[in-house]
């Protein structure tokens, strides 16, 4: 779930209030802050809308834990979904568009290596 | 927040509720047909739902007879044989129709190496957000952060829809000639990707207007996970094996047919761990890029699961990958009652799978199909209203009241307990993935008796309002799921009956169900056709 807001990064353009499907987020004086963690569903959509990289979502679903901003600065964490589904400011491709997985039931039928 | 005179009202001809790929579609595709269209999503339109943090592939089959009638048969059987071919064959046209759409509208389709676009598969983020921009472009209104709560209607049919914008407190009203319900399926708020925004709103609602529902026996799925992780993206699952924590491989488990072993195993308290060590090492640069995060918990994690095994648990997924919803009774989406139309994983999609859908290609293209079909239905459905559109006398229909804020009975803590109650019924495996009727009449009473609690209960145009809202069509879902589930004495499908195994062929029809208080169930005979298989 939702983990971090880099105060350091944030500009507080509250994309990430509007974009959050389950309302996670509010603006309070001008800072943002994580009102609702508890509803967080771990989709990371906020950290793909996210133009300054501000965000980090945990890999757990069910429960907090503790990050250290600097660790996952140090880690390149913050901003790596961004970056990989290629919506970063000058990304030369989309994911989407290096996505040449033939239809997935025709794909493993002639790939995998045995019936499970 | 919200005082009564800041109230919201809107008049249009079709109001679209949910705004993911089946409601982002009808909206496109009513208005296209010259209607005014408002569409209200609970969270955002563009990152809302199961599809937008996803990758999925798509049932993108070119219109080739050979090839049609492959990809008709390919899951016929696995879903009992209770699809139709006439529907299969419209959702195959009108998904390659939408899908060369997307290409026009500009989605970055991968080029093959003679420069053509791969159009099988779709990325949730890019999808999602190119579809919100055709949808604005398209002159609709967006309402986000908006669920509805209850629908309008009167003698003629359903009129509207009204809730509440959980961002500004401020209730809206929607008075529309016609509304499509494309709420999503319901996941009982289980965390599976994206799913915690689907709670069965839409068929509580429309069951509260006099629609009725199909299929909710299957309602049951269980997505292969990561036991720490919301991905529930099960198809690569193919390319595991599975082992137990000293190392030794657990026999039989896999993602198709086994995964009832792994569920047995973790009734036992045996953990299972899986690794895709299955995987050719030429795949893997390709796996990385086709599901869109699949891959993101596990680098979060420090985790190769090409090498290092990783616990896994079973995320029930509900009628989300599941296929019963309303029922449909026209081939344009219309439900049993006048006026209001369901599409996506709201409406049923027996219709092309039966009674089992394994990967999301199916879905997706049941999600764009019935959207547009839906739109259509329902811009020429508000056309024939013409002039008669003037003079209606629309009631609310929610069966619990719904009041302004400082108004309502219910205590905030009291719709976690309700969601906690309805979870404690679903979500155990030996209660709904291994059925019997003894455990599922037992759930059954429990489930009565807390709806009978919740629906006396005034709801407020609040946050926790809307909580204790879902938490109710959580409850109403999963009674009309086990009445149904009770109902079929058999396995057919991914509706499996520990205590009636095997499939009944005096028990190949469809069982429709409704009620609010008292809950009903009948069969309904799959349409007679050829079946070439």
């Amino acid at each position: 779930m939702i983990e971090l807001v880099s105060q350091e990064r944030c500009i507080g353009c509250s994309i990430c209030v509007k974009v959050c499907p389950t309302n996670v987020f509010d603006m309070q004086d001008g800072q943002l802050v994580i009102a609702r963690q508890e509803d967080c569903q771990t989709c990371f959509m906020c950290e793909a809308y996210c133009p300054v990289d501000a965000l980090y979502v945990a890999p757990y679903a069910d429960r907090s834990v503790e990050v250290s901003e600097e660790a996952l600065l140090h880690q390149g964490m913050l901003g790596s979904w961004r970056a990989e589904i290629g919506w970063t400011t000058g990304s030369q491709t989309t994911m989407a568009a290096r996505d040449t997985t033939p239809f997935f039931e025709q794909f493993t039928k002639t790939h995998r290596p045995k019936e499970s | 927040m919200a005082i009564q005179e800041q109230a919201q009202h809107l008049k249009t001809d079709v109001l679209v509720i949910g705004g993911g790929p089946a409601g982002t579609w009808a909206a496109v595709t009513a208005a296209a047909k010259g209607a005014r269209v408002v569409l209200a999503d609970k969270g955002y339109c563009g990152s809302s739902g199961a599809t937008a943090p996803s990758g999925t592939g798509v049932w993108y089959v070119k219109p080739d007879e050979r090839l049609r009638e492959e990809a008709k048969a390919s899951r016929y059987d696995m879903g009992g044989r209770l699809a139709e071919h006439r529907w299969m064959n419209r959702v195959l046209d009108r998904t390659y129709a939408n899908m060369n759409q997307l290409a026009g509208w500009g989605y970055p389709f991968p080029l093959d190496d003679e420069g053509n676009q791969h159009r099988r598969s779709l990325q949730g983020p890019e999808y999602m957000r190119l579809m919100r921009k055709v949808v604005r472009k398209a002159g609709v209104t967006i309402l986000d952060h908006s669920p509805a709560l209850e629908l309008l209607a009167d003698e003629h049919g359903v009129g509207g829809a009204a809730g509440v914008n959980t961002q500004t407190g401020i209730p809206w009203t929607v008075e529309a000639g016609a509304v499509v319900i494309a709420t999503g399926g319901c996941a009982f708020l289980s965390k599976a990707l994206g799913c915690n925004v689907l709670t069965g709103d839409g068929y509580l609602m429309a069951a509260e207007a006099g629609a009725n529902l199909s299929g909710m026996e299957f309602s049951n799925a269980y997505a292969i996970c990561p036991t720490f992780s919301s991905v529930t993206k099960t198809a690569y699952y193919s390319y595991a094996s599975f082992y137990y924590e000293d190392g030794t491989i657990v026999e039989g488990a896999g993602s198709k047919r086994g995964r009832s072993v792994i569920a047995r195993n973790l009734m036992e308290g045996r953990q299972v761990y899986a690794v895709l060590d299955q995987a050719p090492e030429h795949l893997k640069p390709l796996l990385r890029v086709g599901q869109t995060n699949f891959f993101l918990p596990f680098d979060r994690r420090g985790i190769d699961p090409f090498t290092d095994p990783f616990p896994v648990t079973l995320r029930l997924e509900g009628t989300v990958r599941g296929t019963g919803g309303i029922r449909l009774a026209d081939e344009f989406c219309a439900t049993d009652v006048p006026g209001l139309y369901a599409a996506g994983d709201a409406a049923t999609r027996e219709l092309i799978c039966g009674g089992f859908t394994g990967g999301g290609s199916h879905n997706a293209a049941w999600a764009m199909s019935s959207g547009s079909f839906a739109g259509e239905g329902a811009a020429a459905y508000v056309k024939k209203l013409g002039a008669h559109d003037g003079s209606r006398n629309l009631e609310r229909k929610s069966t619990q009241p719904i009041v302004e804020e400082g108004k309502g009975s219910v205590k905030p803590s009291r719709a976690a307990e309700w969601v906690q109650a309805v979870q404690d019924e679903v979500k155990p495996y030996d209660r709904n993935l291994f059925r019997t009727g003894e455990v599922m009449t037992q759930s059954l009473n429990r489930l009565n008796g807390l709806w009978n609690e919740q629906r006396e209960q005034a709801i407020e145009h609040t946050v926790d309002g809307v909580k204790a809202r879902e938490a109710a069509a959580m409850t109403a879902t999963a009674r009309w799921m086990y009445t149904s589930a009770l109902a079929r004495t058999e396995s057919r499908g991914m509706h499996k009956r520990s205590d009636f195994a095997g499939m009944d062929d005096n028990q190949h029809y469809r069982l429709i169900t409704g009620g609010l208080d008292q809950l009903w169930v009948r069969p309904e005979q799959v349409r007679k056709e050829v079946v070439v298989h």
